[in-house]
């Protein structure tokens, strides 16, 4: 059994196994104080530090050594002490490095909202609504760059890029060939292939389920509609690549895009392949096992798609009510 | 004439070759060290020193070496760091062209006390004269039975290689040097872990400056009661200090720390003075990364005591009237210089070489570039000079490593001390292309210590 | 100097093999990508710059990804990425060079060749750039010359001249003698 040690953030103690990092301390305590993540991923190793969002206040170092820690510290990156206090939305110091940080990273993010088909599930979206100001103090031509497509299913709007490596972290550790990376230097930096190579590689559709923001698109969905006016179900297969663990996203009868599970961290439950992601958008191929769960904080839970539980799509053919027959039964017993 | 611990034999014709080095004493600390003394026995003599880190952050080069991780079965390395960029710092250059061995010894020395077998100098790519120079050096002290196997029969091996970089600031960084050294970007590692406890190959590693390296080399010579009777205070020893800018003799000068200021720059014996009978303005007093100050507070400390060459009186005042020896990089301004354009070349330099891992660095160090072109040709506004440092105050302590700080002190301290330059560019902007502010009031002796604002 | 065309067949030659498998015993086994950039160096001093196919090339020698060799060669600013003059002045334009004329210095050699910074001549042989400081303020201005990386100090309009027509002359030379 490893070691427990006692950490408090905002107040509010818990004991974790040591090692731990204050910010996933955080995720166990949950709520309000748990601090945004931009670019860490807890499944992508050597992720985190880089976007400066989660930056949290060591008001204690631990009981052995309490003196306070100078600077303010990337909680997802910095782990645990016995005894150590941590403040996070208790700090005004650290919500004034919080603002500053998320200035940063509009400063050159073109706030194409409106046309982005990440809006609605947009965490730079979200990050910017908690924690932004109404007008930008920046006067200057923001950075651009073209789009170019990465293989035929993913496209790269680099412009929307906040560099935050998770992309680059997926390519690395989740396939064997990795062909993009990041190129260039400073705000110049870019993800980019070089030379234009398509990535082909069996789970290199992941990279779309990690951007934090509208910078990975996924082609096969590209201005088809809104987040939230679709209706994200759960479902399965049997996949010989992944665990085919899947979100569908409908559009009355049709499949507009499948995507990997995500959960309360936004982070995906488990990584997808590109057959499940880009190929089945039937519902014939799947197996339904109800609405996903979305927080009542995300705009895609405003149309009430629970209600629609089994979706329509299940209740008008009989032959996807006979496949899913188990599920219809339980989850339509009590009509 | 003060005295001289790196430089003393600079001038010995064929300095740079082993033979002549040898024959003035070259190579006695590598004998005395490996022969006579105990690896601890080596870092307890730096630590005795006081010997501070050369580079920039004068951490004390024995307490670094000490926290060195020893685990069973992984090897340790020393790698220094000659990747010289601070804008203002030229020392480690002008040592490795002309007495090459004597870093080479200080090499053999330190990985020896370190018990580093395969060590390495890390050289800035644009330096190839210099890396050239060294791999000659190393040939030679190789042949002589100074590096290989089993040094001068004592059983110690060491292997010593000259790394080149590829032109990248950043590099200067402990740890994005070591990822530079790994063939990687240069971009800084998240700390904890440190290089002491997992650095290079992810084994326990000790950066050190060029200079630093070579201080052990006296040190060791002549034991570390000798080296610390020089300098004052916790600023023992002497230092190497690059001159540039408008001064009659610019060049690399190796001072005993607690030289006054006004000396320094004065006296015959280091700057001469300033060029064609110019006054000064101001100065950047270690390399272009600590806060610049007028003439009047660089020369004098609020209390109207002299100012001096030392890692604390440079500091006293923090960031209200003081500034930072830091790497020593020491860059005059007389009174026609312009200080706003100054600071826009200083955070164009910062904002070309952030590494764009962190965002406050990345975005924030381009924002005041532009800010600062702005002001400086003609289309400024007088709020720009509070966002110039809300900017700066939202970069500093925010980063994964020390640029974002390195580039936020210089425009928050230009502001800070010359508000009214910058304003004058603001409200006379067409007066401001065509001519400078002067030197204004920058010389004027200090009013009494209570009245100088904490701004 | 050898220009890459994008469908060249990239052979490095035996001496140059010579020399990169001498860098590689610097390092410990499987660290190999450490020789990337003292490769890269020599790669750019032999070719001129360093192409996609030449990067390509030393990924296949490192047994790296080519994206590894693109992602290092781009974020330091030593490599070229396009073909450079064959003689690239680089002239420090960071502040303390600044205070003692170095912006004079990089107008005088734009109007002497008569090219903006980054650009060739027409006869191929010039193009500068202004770079961040090359730790030689107290000998400033200075500028260097690349693959030797030639240094040259206390710049004054008449050295910069005396040095362009000097390079002029070599070259024309050294045509001389192959013709």
């Amino acid at each position: 059994m490893s070691e427990r040690v006692k950490v408090t953030i905002d107040g509010i103690s818990i004991e974790v196994d040591a090692g731990t990092t204050i910010l996933n301390a955080a995720r166990l305590i949950g709520g309000d104080i748990v601090p945004p993540a931009m670019c860490y991923y807890s499944k992508l190793e050597g992720s985190g530090g880089k976007c400066r969002t989660c930056l949290v206040k060591v008001s204690k170092g631990s009981d052995k050594d309490p003196r306070p820690m100078p600077k303010l510290i990337a909680s997802c990156r910095t782990g645990v002490m016995d005894g150590m206090e941590v403040q996070n939305i208790t700090s005004p110091e650290v919500m004034e490095a919080r603002k500053g940080i998320v200035e940063m990273l509009l400063i050159n993010h073109p706030l194409d909202c409106p046309i982005c088909d990440q809006a609605g599930e947009c965490k730079l979206q979200d990050l910017s609504y908690e924690h932004g100001s109404e007008a930008t103090r920046y006067e200057f031509e923001r950075r651009t760059f073209d789009k170019i497509d990465i293989g035929d299913k993913i496209q790269l709007h680099m412009t929307r890029c906040i560099l935050c490596y998770r992309c680059v972290y997926v390519a690395d550790q989740l396939t064997d060939q990795r062909e993009h990376g990041i190129l260039g230097r400073g705000d110049a930096a870019e993800i980019s292939t070089y030379i234009e190579k398509a990535i082909d590689n069996d789970f290199s559709g992941n990279v779309i389920d990690v951007c934090p923001v509208g910078a990975l698109t996924d082609k096969t969905f590209r201005f088809k509609n809104r987040v939230w006016f679709t209706k994200p179900v759960d479902a399965h297969c049997d996949c010989d690549k992944c665990s085919g663990k899947v979100t569908l996203w409908y559009k009355g009868e049709e499949v507009l895009r499948v995507t990997a599970r995500k959960d309360v961290n936004g982070e995906v439950e488990s990584f997808i392949c590109n057959t499940c992601r880009f190929e089945r958008k039937n519902t014939s191929e799947w197996t339904i096992e109800g609405p996903r769960k979305i927080s009542h904080h995300s705009v895609i839970s405003s149309n009430h798609y629970e209600l629609l539980d089994p979706p329509a799509v299940i209740r008008k053919n009989p032959a996807l009510k006979e496949a899913n027959i188990e599920e219809f039964e339980r989850v339509t017993r009590h009509y | 004439m003060g005295r001289k611990l790196l430089l003393e034999n600079i001038n010995v014709p064929g300095i740079n070759t082993f033979e002549v080095y040898r024959k003035h004493g070259g190579y006695r600390a590598v004998e005395k060290a490996l022969k006579t003394m105990s690896t601890e026995d080596v870092v307890e003599e730096v630590k005795k020193s006081g010997l501070r880190g050369r580079g920039g952050a004068g951490f004390p080069t024995g307490m670094k070496w000490s926290f060195l991780a020893k685990p069973e079965g992984k090897p340790r390395y020393l790698v220094c760091n000659a990747d010289e960029s601070e804008p203002g710092t030229f020392k480690d250059r002008y040592l490795i062209t002309h007495i090459p061995h004597l870093l080479i010894e200080g090499m053999i020395v330190a990985s020896y006390a370190l018990g580093a077998k395969t060590s390495y100098i890390y050289v800035r790519g644009e330096m190839m004269p210099q890396i050239r120079i060294l791999e000659r050096a190393i040939a030679e002290a190789k042949a002589e039975g100074f590096l290989g196997k089993n040094i001068l029969g004592t059983g110690y091996d060491l292997e010593l290689y000259v790394q080149p970089g590829g032109g990248a600031y950043i590099c200067g960084e402990e740890t994005a040097l070591i990822e530079s050294l790994e063939g990687k970007r240069g971009n800084p590692r998240i700390k904890p872990p440190f290089p002491a406890i997992s650095g290079l190959y992810n084994c326990p590693t000790v950066v050190n400056n060029v200079e630093s390296i070579a201080a052990v080399v006296p040190i060791i010579n002549d034991g570390a009661d000798e080296y610390a009777k020089l300098g004052i205070g916790r600023s023992t020893g002497t230092k190497l200090i690059s001159a540039s800018g408008n001064i009659k003799n610019p060049g690399v000068y190796e001072i005993e720390l607690g030289v006054p200021v006004e000396e320094f720059i004065y006296s015959d014996e280091y700057c001469g003075g300033m060029a064609n009978g110019k006054r000064l303005k101001a100065v950047v007093a270690g390399g272009s990364s600590v806060p610049i100050l007028p003439a009047n507070l660089i020369l004098k400390l609020t209390t109207g005591e002299n100012r001096l060459m030392s890692y604390e009186s440079l500091a006293e005042g923090a960031f209200a009237s003081g500034t930072m020896l830091g790497s020593g990089g020491f860059v005059v301004f007389d009174e026609d210089q312009c200080i706003v354009r100054n600071t826009w070349n200083f955070a164009r330099f910062y904002h070309h070489e952030s590494c764009g891992q962190c965002s406050p660095c990345r975005e924030g160090t381009g924002w005041m570039e532009k800010v600062l072109h702005r002001l400086e040709y003609g289309h400024g506004k007088l709020s720009d000079l509070d966002l110039l440092v809300d900017v700066a105050k939202k970069i500093e302590g925010n980063t994964i490593c020390p640029l974002g700080d390195a580039a936020a002190w210089p425009v928050a301290s230009a502001i800070r001390h010359f508000r009214d330059e910058f304003e004058w560019h603001v409200s006379h902007a067409e007066e401001a292309m065509g001519r400078n502010y002067g030197l204004a009031h920058y010389a004027d002796p200090l009013p009494k210590a209570e009245t100088v604002a904490a701004n | 100097m050898l220009k890459i065309s994008e469908t060249d067949e990239i052979i490095f030659t035996p001496e140059l093999l010579v020399k990169f498998n001498e860098i590689l015993l610097r390092y410990p086994e499987d660290r190999q990508k450490s020789a990337l950039l003292p490769i890269l160096h020599l790669v750019q001093a032999e070719y001129g710059w360093v192409s996609s196919p030449l990067m390509d090339k030393v990924a296949d020698f490192l047994q790296l990804k080519p994206i590894e060799v693109y992602e290092v060669a781009t974020f330091y600013s030593m490599f070229f990425l396009k073909p450079p003059g064959k003689y690239m002045l680089e002239v420090c334009r960071t502040g303390p060079c600044c205070l003692i004329g170095a912006e004079t210095i990089m107008k005088h050699i734009e109007e002497r060749l008569n090219v903006k910074e980054g650009e060739v001549t027409a006869d191929g042989l010039f193009s500068w750039r202004g770079v961040e400081c090359l730790a030689a303020c107290g000998m400033g201005p200075v500028l260097q010359i690349a693959p030797e990386y030639t240094f040259y100090e206390n710049l004054t309009a008449a050295s910069v001249d005396e040095l362009i027509d000097r390079l002029r002359l070599t070259t024309a030379e050294k045509a001389q003698i192959i013709i």
